[in-house]
């Protein structure tokens, strides 16, 4: 039959099968590969979302601008504890590799809380901002900010799920070093999460947090201002 | 959460209706993805017939302009995303890991998940014809005429609600097929060593990955703006409707490219099998399909010379757009060399291929012409375009996908395609499609506009387009010739054997149609034009091979099982779109129906992950 296999006939060992079948060509497992591949889709993501409050910023007609109600002091302290989340992560794929079973739990929900704080914070934030008279419709900063803003939250929240997730599989015995990839690859995640938000920060908080009106408003403004000194 | 999700038991049927419901072969899965698109394809054409009868001579009145607008709109639309992207991913279904050398794709159940998003996704946005609210703005629907103070019906929901659906099918095929093609070829098949298909699959991924984030964020915010009233493309609150454009063409036009790479992959393998010569420089050609890739990126302005930009951005435009017509043109002399000195076999599949590389050329050579700043404003929105674009996607995509068809069918189905009616079907379709859309470039540098529903008799366009309908029934007449031929193999016994076309590829080492494990033994490759180096050598030998590699008893080899969670997922994924149209006067739960689709996938997502791939209990094709 099989005259074409000069190597001989086939190995129709299970066992032979089944390792082969988990050798990969670059030796990543498919699934960390997958989780980079995402990654630098989403960085896409973010990136047109960022592209456009940058490319609408200064730009709204009417207020609240967010030099009215942006506050930066109050995110330096979220953005401050989602960092923190991100060493409570550093620390439970540590206790996974060292089969620490109480470390997992404990550094896993650990992460899992920091990241319910910054949620918490984005909340009040919000809420405050609706007070203010900032809703998504208001202005160009009004969309923007919140669709930006709110998609990471997003993003945020569905990492909070899956840390609870791998807490609640934790129970019993389940991750463990020889499964320490489920831990890692939420690490992966957190930390992409993690690092956009700081680009969000530095852009929507520390750079244009202090934006006020259009540009060409206060252009418009000077003459009017002139015929009043005349 | 284990209790919730174990009440059902696992498939473990191979055969019947529940069996395609839950498999997770990639053979199957590229069948479904094939008939499904080949099915929306004749829809889609249908929709044309309409445009076309109604131009046929001026001043008629057979639909109204509001019809006429959404025949056009979901025309372009279905062909675009949901006829010619899944008939590429039917293809790398099929072929991708039978050419690699692989059992099965990376993520077996992400690839039955993705399947089933798209055809929700497609049943959903044709939905749209039931509450007769078909979107109709165009394929690219740009802003503001979007905003609902200009599309009040629910058309353009429709519309970027499904294209969001679909966006999540691709990506997750998208990112299947790049980790199949990265990790799982078989030892000695290096980089260089991978077919064209292979190659261009590859490119073709990377770009849906980047490109589709992109158009995702727009549609949000078209999505946003007309449903929870944000601005971004609202002009009264300074909202700025050329984002709309530059977002929709930065992702439009890799996708330009993610429409046309894989047919030239397809037509990289049979040039040179008829040929019967290995692919003329084929380092040439991947690097050249490398730099399409990349250089897609950097020339989607020229979807917009007319907006205003300014004449810098105009030039360098101009020039970019120019430059990715060498790469493009290298491709075509490295096809014509590999024909040169070949002993050339026509059949239908070969037909296919020249035809896709006659026509790809008319097309290019137009696009060159409206790569010229200058000359496209006067080319800008006119049936020129529509001729182009014709040209590359229907004389390209359409011509090199059916090559494919033709090349392949013996494969996945173990029965060749009639020659005879193969042959009809081609030469129906080459001269119907030029008699279609070569009197367009004159009608179009004469100024027909595009999208308009019908014209004034003092134009002179009418002979013209009466002759562009007379070949739409052309090129229907060949479409039925495919499908009869279709039908007609399939109901016939297997004759094809392993490998008809004595081929190169490591997919004709199998028997056809493969077994559900593929291959026995993991194959040693040998290099490029793995099967003509391990043919030439038995033949040497004087121990010619004459079939494929023997069956092995399928118990021996653990494949993936069966699953329901992949089309479970997928339904609550489609329901979270389809729930953005059940809108009640609620404060805080204005999409009630959005919710159960968020727990339906949030199940799905639980019994996947509960789920190992293989059901221990489970070998795969027992049944078969």
């Amino acid at each position: 039959m099989a005259q074409h296999r000069a190597s001989g006939p086939p190995t129709p060992s299970g066992a032979t099968q089944h390792t082969e079948e988990h050798a990969t060509t670059t030796g990543l497992s498919h699934r960390k590969l997958l989780m980079w591949l995402f990654l630098g889709s989403d960085c896409l993501f973010f990136g047109t979302l960022i592209a456009t409050y940058m490319v609408y910023r200064g730009q709204s007609l009417v207020g609240p601008y967010p030099v009215d109600i942006i506050d930066v002091p109050i995110t330096t302290i979220s953005t401050f504890v989602l960092l923190c989340s991100s060493f409570a992560m550093v620390q439970a794929l540590a206790a996974t590799n060292r089969d620490d079973q109480r470390g997992i739990k404990i550094w896993l929900l650990a992460t899992a809380f920091l990241g319910a704080i910054f949620i918490a914070f984005q909340v009040y934030e919000f809420n405050e901002f609706r007070a203010h008279g900032l809703h998504i419709g208001t202005n160009l900063f009004g969309s923007t900010f919140f669709t930006l803003t709110g998609f990471h939250g997003a993003h945020v929240t569905l990492g909070i799920i899956w840390l609870l997730g791998l807490a609640w599989v934790s129970r019993s015995g389940r991750l463990n070093p020889s499964t320490a990839e489920d831990v890692e690859l939420a690490g992966l995640y957190w930390h992409f999460v993690d690092i956009v938000w700081i680009v969000i920060f530095t852009l929507v908080y520390l750079i244009g947090g202090f934006d006020s009106g259009p540009v060409a408003e206060a252009a418009s403004a000077i003459p009017s201002a002139l015929g009043l000194v005349a | 959460m284990a209790t919730i999700t174990g009440v059902i038991p696992r498939p473990t049927s191979y055969s019947g209706v529940w069996s395609w419901l839950t498999t997770v072969d990639h053979k199957r899965i590229g069948i479904l993805y094939g008939v499904t698109a080949l099915i929306l394809m004749l829809v889609a054409g249908a929709e044309a017939g309409v445009m076309r009868v109604q131009l046929a001579q001026p001043d008629l009145e057979l639909v109204s302009p509001n019809v006429f607008n959404q025949m056009f709109t979901m025309h372009a639309t279905a062909m675009v995303f949901m006829v010619i992207m899944p008939l590429s991913v039917s293809f790398f279904n099929i072929v991708i890991p039978l050419a690699i050398g692989a059992r099965d794709v990376a993520f077996p159940r992400l690839n039955a998940f993705s399947y089933w998003v798209f055809l929700f996704g497609a049943l959903l946005m044709h939905a749209s014809f039931l509450v007769q609210a078909a979107p109709d703005a165009g394929w690219f629907s740009y802003a503001n005429l979007t905003e609902k103070p200009f599309s009040a019906g629910a058309g353009i929901d429709y519309w970027s609600v499904g294209l969001l659906v679909l966006g999540v099918s691709s990506l997750a095929g998208a990112f299947n097929f790049l980790v199949t093609i990265i990790n799982m070829r078989a030892p000695g098949m290096s980089l260089m060593a991978m077919p064209l298909f292979v190659w261009m699959t590859l490119i073709t991924s990377i770009l849906l990955v980047l490109a589709f984030p992109v158009i995702t964020v727009g549609l949000i915010e078209l999505t946003f703006d007309r449903n929870f009233g944000t601005n971004f493309f609202n002009t009264f609150k300074g909202g700025d409707p050329i984002l709309w454009q530059h977002l929709f063409w930065i992702f439009g036009h890799p996708e330009v490219y993610i429409l046309i790479l894989p047919p030239m992959g397809i037509v990289s393998e049979i040039l040179p099998t008829f040929s019967r010569k290995p692919l003329f420089g084929y380092p040439v050609v991947v690097f050249s399909g490398i730099v399409i890739g990349m250089m897609g990126w950097a020339v989607w302005s020229h979807h917009m010379f007319t907006v205003g930009l300014g004449p810098i951005a105009n030039s360098v435009f101009t020039i970019t757009t120019m430059l990715i017509a060498v790469p493009t043109g290298v491709k075509i002399f490295n096809w014509i060399g590999t024909l040169w000195g070949g002993s050339i076999d026509l059949k239908t599949a070969m037909l296919f291929a020249l035809g896709f590389v006659a026509l790809f050329i008319v097309g290019g050579l137009s696009g060159v012409s409206h790569a010229v700043s200058p000359a496209d404003n006067q080319q800008q929105d006119t049936y020129y375009i529509v001729a182009h674009i014709h040209y590359v996607l229907f004389g390209g995509s359409i011509f090199g996908i059916l090559a494919g068809v033709y090349y392949w069918f013996p494969k996945v189905t173990g029965r060749l395609l009639h020659e005879g009616l193969g042959k009809l079907n081609f030469w129906l379709l080459f001269i119907g499609m030029n008699i279609t859309f070569f009197p367009m470039h004159y009608v179009g540098m004469n100024g027909m506009p595009r999208r308009i529903f019908t014209y004034a008799e003092e134009f002179g366009w009418g002979s013209m387009n009466l002759l562009s309908t007379l070949g739409y029934f052309v090129l229907l007449v060949g479409m039925v010739v495919l499908v009869v031929n279709l039908i007609q193999s399939m109901r016939k016994e297997p004759d094809a054997g392993h490998d008809p076309w004595d081929a190169p590829g490591v997919e004709w080492t199998i028997s056809s149609p493969p077994p559900a494990y593929n291959f026995a033994e993991v194959p040693q490759i040998r290099g490029r034009d793995h099967y003509w180096i391990v043919k030439r050598e038995a033949e040497a030998a004087g121990q010619p091979i004459t079939s494929g590699e023997a069956h092995v008893d399928p118990r021996t080899i653990h494949m993936p099982s069966p699953s329901y969670w992949p089309l479970i997922t997928a339904l609550g994924v489609v329901w979270i779109g389809a729930g953005m149209f059940f809108e009640v006067p609620w404060p805080y739960i204005k999409f009630p129906v959005v919710s159960v689709g968020i727990v339906l996938s949030f199940i799905g997502t639980i019994g996947w992950s509960n789920e190992p791939a293989t059901a221990p209990e489970d070998h795969h094709g027992e049944h078969h």
